[in-house]
């Protein structure tokens, strides 16, 4: 039995080693399964950043674009005009009476019928919790309480100053929320497990509170509510999107006018005020400074503090227009020559200007002299360069001109006279000045950033990115502790940088996509220590594993990823052809990474993508043409629609819906087939798109089912989106008919 | 995966592989300083289609360090030891059969399947032990709640076909 034990002993020995050798192995090929999945999970992350960024250019852009037709263009006959009169007036800020009448509710019946909740004011704490309960049980408000409440929360905001400043002497907690986006699951789930406003439990929402969530009608409600209710705990700061031309683009808009067809238009109109009226910052136990989005190397509190924040209706555009119309339309448009005037910030970096050596130089020899983010101020030689800038842009402005078929005309412009308001330097009453429009648009949009220093953030398209030392000088110069901002989207709801000196806080969880992240809140006690409490408003999430997660998430971004693609099929296709100079059908993995990324300028790690997005080839290369075909396929049917028309429009959707909702300044939902097409010929001069005239009319025409000569915004919208649903789903017959009788330069559509 | 065959020459393979290695890097550089965190280092070593031991994950990272470590590794020192590493095709993933066989060695009597209580034991008390997490995670796909136990054949090929 000796040698027996021993031999066991050998075999146990071994065994042991086997098992262990096993263990050593399925534990390495575990960890590397799961290092794809982070891997998988960090570019997702960076996909639906990345385009929400350039969505949000886009916004920019479109916008510069507008502000640039107004400022510049002068309509040479009665009708357009007319037309670009209706498209670009704002209204300025209704005087008390006409605010009034846009307030004016009580004329407004509540039928019998009705069964959500009611308010009566001054309100008490239980209005505003059974308004909480209401909205969770899918109520919705009727239309006179939402306007009673918008009208008496502006009554409140206008006594407030623009940075709040709260104590924890009085409420011993103070809870801080970020960016809801009109997720209200989020904010129930907050005060369900924070607990109710109170005078012991004050709040802080710092900002953006609408857009791209279904609650931002209802969010507003309760936030104003609670805000009337305990008027010195709760706090809201302005977000960048708690603007109306924002709102435009993002969703908000849309929201209003769905849920309430009758009133919708005053509610807007009551809103535009009321936003701007929302305080800028606030600042607890003047320690904790808390704005939406940061801060700026030239930051001025004492200036924020003092200005007239109900002048900076929207920080898209530098000014509005003022109600007089044609007249004061034309003396503005000169007044691009007064010192003072901002130089249009936006020129360097608009694709479709000439690169004019006169007007870069200057303007970069003025950029070279400041770190901050938006190139503007007044330049040393006011008149001289504006006098240089207005040359070029006149110069661009008749390309952009002849480009949609107007005539030129020179002379109405160079004759007006200056006003005389340029030379005294007095600014006009209703405008803030250049640098108090700047100092609000850097505590909305900007961002932190690891570096020193301070730069344009050219990512949105305003603001800046600011530095760890941007941070310190302000929080010395104002003997402040710390930073609280919200403004960008983080996988934890949460993240500190800056030595834990800036916190970002962001409350809208599963933002991309459920179980794209979490949403989170910080308290503040009177020691000012941060405590965070991160949550995932969504059952679903919980139950799923990591995997699985990643998974759902990923594929809702690889979706979106391939639109994109889709959209820029041409250029793609343009692209890969100047890699394949032999003809042969085929590009290397690498020159398609190389390409894709030239067209797109996502800024992604398409390599690291490549295997979701292309069906491996062995041998290591890529049939361009069918790979495009493929994306195609899955977009849409090309059978019924002109494919490159549709493909442009596809491309500029959330723009035509933008300017659309532009246009039809009375929300009808309506817009005349003329309205449409001068739109669209001076959208497509200024974007570069070539489609001809002829397309857009038979386009147009086709849309009017009813020939009636207007075309219904939102049916046209929806077919659009229809045609992307049941086309993709095979349903050849509910798509549209696109009737090209006449081959006046479009391709009539393929038989595939 | 590293399958970049030389269809076109060794110069080209390496520049392959140098844009593989900057966009996976790229992925992690979150200042945009071209350096990473010394702890994602295994994440994108692995993504490159490495599947090292964490033995030889340490190795690769003491080759990348700075000589006072940092917390951070830069790119330049990455780049090179990275673009050997796939030259010599080193740290192969394991084939599916392999896999297989070594999860048969912790079931001698070949049920076709371990318990939840074994698989615990083995990940965690031997080989290159996992943390509560990882244990946590790798249970909550694998385990059938039914059988309380983990199918391993299914397993795997559940796992592979989650990779493609």
């Amino acid at each position: 039995m000796g040698s027996g034990t021993s031999t066991q002993h050998h075999f146990a020995f071994q065994n042991a080693e086997k098992a262990f050798k096993a263990a050593a192995l399925i534990q390495r090929w575990y960890r590397r399964y799961m290092a794809r999945l982070e891997m998988r999970r960090h570019c997702t992350w960076r996909i639906f950043q990345s385009i929400e960024y350039a969505g949000q250019q886009d916004q920019v852009k479109l916008h510069d674009f507008f502000s640039y037709l107004v400022d510049h263009f002068t309509p040479s006959s009665n009708h357009e005009r007319d037309f670009l009169d209706r498209m670009f007036t704002e209204d300025r800020f209704p005087q008390d009476s006409e605010m009034e009448k846009f307030g004016d509710y009580e004329s407004i019946e509540v039928p019998d019928n009705y069964t959500g909740p009611r308010l009566s004011f001054p309100l008490l704490p239980d209005h505003a919790t059974a308004l909480v309960e209401a909205f969770r049980l899918k109520q919705q408000l009727h239309a006179r309480y939402v306007l009673n409440l918008l009208h008496e929360t502006r009554k409140h905001l206008i006594q407030l100053p623009n940075i709040n400043r709260v104590s924890t002497c009085y409420s011993e907690e103070i809870t801080v929320c970020g960016d809801l986006h009109g997720q209200l699951d989020d904010l129930i789930f907050i005060f369900h497990k924070n607990g109710l406003p109170s005078p012991e439990r004050a709040y802080v929402f710092n900002g953006d509170f609408v857009d791209r969530g279904k609650d931002s009608v209802e969010i507003l409600m309760v936030l104003f509510a609670f805000m009337l209710v305990y008027p010195k705990e709760f706090h809201l700061n302005r977000g960048n999107h708690e603007d109306h031309l924002v709102n435009l683009r993002y969703g908000f808009t849309k929201e209003v006018m769905h849920k309430y067809k009758t009133h919708g238009k005053k509610i807007l109109k009551i809103l535009k005020d009321v936003f701007c009226w929302l305080p800028l910052a606030t600042l607890v136990d003047e320690k904790v400074l808390i704005l939406h989005g940061g801060v700026s190397d030239m930051t001025d509190l004492d200036l924020l503090a003092k200005l007239d924040r109900h002048k900076i209706v929207s920080t898209m555009r530098h000014k509005t227009r003022k109600e007089n119309g044609k007249q004061v339309k034309k003396e503005e448009a000169n007044q691009k020559s007064s010192a003072g005037r901002p130089t249009p910030w936006f020129l360097p970096q608009s694709r479709s200007l000439p690169a004019s050596p006169l007007r870069l130089g200057s303007l970069q020899a003025h950029r070279a002299g400041r770190s901050s983010s938006i190139p503007c101020g007044a330049p040393r030689d006011a008149k001289e360069l504006a006098r240089q800038v207005r040359r070029s842009v006149d110069l661009e402005l008749d390309r952009c001109r002849q480009q949609a078929g107007f005539p030129v005309s020179w002379g109405e412009e160079e004759a007006s006279p200056c006003t005389p308001e340029a030379d005294s330097g007095a600014q006009e009453p209703l405008e803030p000045t250049q640098e108090e429009w700047r100092q609000v648009v850097d505590i909305l949009w900007s961002d932190p950033m690891a570096q020193e220093g301070c730069k344009a953030n050219t990512v949105r398209g305003g603001g800046c990115y600011f530095g760890p030392n941007v941070t310190e000088r302000l929080l010395q110069k104002y003997n402040l502790q710390f930073l609280i901002r919200s403004h960008e989207c983080k996988p934890e709801g949460y993240e500190f940088c800056h030595s834990r000196k800036v916190l970002t806080i962001f409350s809208a969880s599963n933002y991309y996509e459920v179980g794209s992240n979490r949403g989170a809140y910080v308290k503040l006690g009177p020691a000012l220590t941060p405590y965070i409490v991160q949550y995932q408003a969504n059952k679903v999430t919980h139950m799923l594993t990591m995997r699985q997660r990643i998974s759902r998430v990923e594929e809702s971004a690889l979706r979106a990823l391939r639109e994109k693609l889709f959209a820029h099929s041409s250029d793609l296709l343009g692209e890969f052809k100047k890699h394949d100079a032999d003809k042969t059908g085929l590009i290397t993995l690498s020159d398609w990474a190389e390409a894709v990324e030239s067209v797109l300028h996502l800024g992604l790690p398409w390599r690291m993508l490549r295997p979701q997005l292309v069906n491996s080839s062995t041998d290591n290369t890529l049939e361009y043409k069918s790979w495009l075909e493929d994306l195609a396929k899955e977009q849409l049917n090309r059978e019924n629609i002109q494919s490159s028309l549709l493909e442009t429009l596809y491309r500029n959707r959330s723009n035509l819906e933008t300017i659309f909702r532009i246009i039809d300044s009375d929300h009808s939902g309506f817009i005349s087939l003329d309205e449409f097409r001068h739109t669209w010929k001076l959208f497509s001069s200024h974007m570069n798109i070539n489609i001809t005239d002829d397309c857009i009319c038979d386009l147009a025409r086709s849309i009017d089912f009813n020939k009636d000569g207007h075309i219904d915004i939102n049916e046209f919208l929806e077919a659009f989106r229809l045609v992307e649903q049941s086309c993709s789903e095979g349903n050849a017959s509910d798509c549209p008919q696109t009737t090209n009788t006449n081959d006046n330069g479009c391709s009539k559509p393929g038989t595939h | 995966m590293a399958d970049d065959k030389e269809r076109e020459g060794p110069d080209i393979t390496v520049a392959e592989f140098h844009k593989k290695i900057k966009d996976a890097f790229e992925v992690f550089d979150h200042e945009a300083n071209n350096t990473v965190d010394v702890r994602e280092i295994g994440t994108i070593i692995r993504s490159l289609g490495c599947c090292p031991s964490e033995g030889e994950l340490h190795d690769l990272i003491a080759e990348v360090e700075e000589e006072e470590p940092t917390g951070y590794i830069r790119f330049e020192k990455f780049l090179p030891v990275m673009t050997e590493v796939l030259l010599e095709r080193r740290y192969r993933p394991i084939p599916e059969d392999i896999l297989l066989r070594a999860f048969e060695v912790l079931d001698p009597s070949k049920r076709g399947f371990l318990l939840k209580e074994e698989l615990i034991k083995y990940m965690t008390e031997e080989g290159e032990p996992f943390s509560q997490e990882e244990m946590e995670e790798m249970l909550s796909a694998a385990i059938d709640p039914e059988s309380n136990s983990v199918h391993y054949k299914d397993y795997i090929a559940m796992m592979v076909i989650d990779e493609s």
